[in-house]
């Protein structure tokens, strides 16, 4: 198995596999953010935030998603200064000319910078004051005690400026899904010409879906939940 | 009536292999839009033979597009400005008169130039040579009947077989990969019985000779299948990560 991970196939094997583990990361987060647009004042996404915060997530399954953030970011760095190289050192004067090719397929290290440097500025935001510094204002939710996340959630989309980071952060990743998606799939062999064809379609719509709901979110936020 | 055009031609010349090359212009007058790309290089030679100057060196063999040998990337794209056929095979009525033509070998890390337009191919050769073939006794022709094969396996390895390894995929990859190439090579085999045999040792041992002549990792931007003068697919692609992890397994 050795030359397995070494080889090219097996790379990309590592890029699939930790990519579609990133994309059902993407629908747990996704799936709590709807929750902010529950009108019960962030009782129930306090609630869920509450509930990942529980020690065997905090500890046990947040280190495998940071693995897996890792992991993806590494090896894309790796196998880009690989096919850079590969390209050799003299480039095209004519440019290229090649029609039908996706835009993403061919951008996807930078979508991808784009995707980690809006995450950097969302690990600062959330993560940091919520798992690190714990200085976040305090709520009792039937009994318990806990930080009021929806509080520091809503009063960050009060700004207009985060909004529209967020948006164009969200957006960017939607463009990373519509082509890493499908690619995941035909990396690891399961593909054929009409399969091809069928995670094009799921994985464009799932990339928009993702993408517009989070910047919905984030939008309906700013203008319908501000106290 | 025939119809003539004149073109500027911005061409590669480089001496040999560790030579730095340039561009040079030429001006070709009353080429005929019916003649095909390399005739109208044919011209241009004779016309630089005549001034005692270096003819264009570039690769082409059977002109008919069925060799792999021609090559060149004209106008930005593998092959030139029309779909689906060789340099050889693209005619001169895809110009329009006036323009000004560039033509550049192959650049990749794999396909080093030799002299001009011509770029060194061995390691498409090392790469069939490392398990693209079948060393089974498959005997004389058998009846038709006595192994029967679908109909869509048969036509798929057909497809698959028309790979001429002319090297366009990996000339219009970004990343240099020879995947498509690779991936035909592997599939005309395995799709069929005399191939099934020796799958999992070809699918390993040419893609290891792949990885270490230096080509790059695919991203599946399709650019190769788009600019393959016989359309080969991606859907190959697939199948080779497929044969690949199968034999990987298997160890």
């Amino acid at each position: 198995m050795g030359t397995f991970f070494s080889s090219s196939i097996g790379k990309k094997f590592v890029m699939s596999l930790s990519g579609l583990f990133l994309v059902i990361f993407l629908l747990v987060h996704l799936s709590i953010n709807a929750l902010l647009l529950v009108p019960d004042g962030g009782e129930m996404f306090n609630n869920a935030a509450h509930f990942m915060a529980l020690p065997l997530i905090k500890y046990g399954l947040q280190p495998v998603l940071f693995v897996g953030f890792i992991v993806h970011i590494f090896y894309a760095t790796m196998l880009t200064s690989i096919n850079n190289k590969a390209r050799g050192s003299v480039k095209y004067a004519g440019g290229n000319n090649t029609k039908d090719v996706m835009w993403a397929s061919k951008n996807m290290y930078v979508l991808g910078i784009t995707v980690a440097a809006f995450m950097a500025v969302h690990l600062c935001d959330y993560w940091v004051p919520l798992q690190i510094t714990g200085n976040v204002e305090s709520t009792t939710l039937h009994g318990t005690e806990m930080h009021d996340t929806y509080a520091l959630v809503n009063a960050a989309f009060s700004q207009c400026w985060r909004v529209a980071l967020y948006v164009v952060g969200a957006l960017g990743l939607s463009l990373h899904l519509t082509h890493g998606f499908w690619s995941a799939f035909q990396t690891l062999g399961a593909s054929n010409s009409l399969w091809r064809k069928r995670w094009t379609v799921i994985g464009t719509i799932f990339a928009w879906v993702v993408g517009v709901s989070f910047s919905l979110i984030a939008i309906l936020q700013h203008f319908f939940y501000q106290a | 009536m025939e119809k003539t055009i004149n073109l500027t031609l911005k061409v590669w010349r480089q001496a040999n292999a560790t030579a730095k090359g340039a561009f040079e212009s030429y001006e070709v007058k009353n080429i005929s839009t019916d003649s095909s790309f390399l005739e109208m290089l044919d011209i241009l030679n004779e016309q630089l033979i005549n001034e005692n100057k270096e003819p264009v060196a570039f690769d082409h063999d059977c002109r008919e597009g069925i060799c792999g040998m021609c090559s060149l990337y004209v106008n930005g794209r593998p092959h030139g400005p029309d779909d689906e056929v060789t340099t050889c095979q693209l005619h001169m009525r895809k110009f329009k008169d006036g323009e000004t033509i560039t033509i550049e070998p192959w650049r990749s890390a794999g396909f080093p130039v030799i002299k001009d337009l011509i770029v060194n191919r061995n390691a498409f050769d090392s790469i069939i040579a490392a398990g693209g073939y079948v060393s089974v006794g498959t005997g004389g022709v058998p009846d038709g009947n006595a192994m029967p094969i679908p109909k869509v396996d048969a036509d798929e390895a057909m497809d698959a077989a028309s790979c001429i390894g002319c090297g366009a995929c990996v000339a219009a990859c970004k990343n240099g990969s020879a995947m498509l190439f690779v991936s035909a090579k592997v599939s005309q085999l395995a799709l069929l019985p005399q191939g099934k045999v020796e799958a999992a040792r070809r699918a390993k041992n040419m893609v290891a000779k792949m990885d270490e002549l230096g080509f790059g990792n695919c991203t599946n931007t399709g650019a190769c299948e788009v600019e393959c003068p016989k359309g080969v697919s991606i859907a190959n692609i697939a199948r080779l990560n497929r044969e690949y992890l199968k034999a990987k397994c298997l160890d």
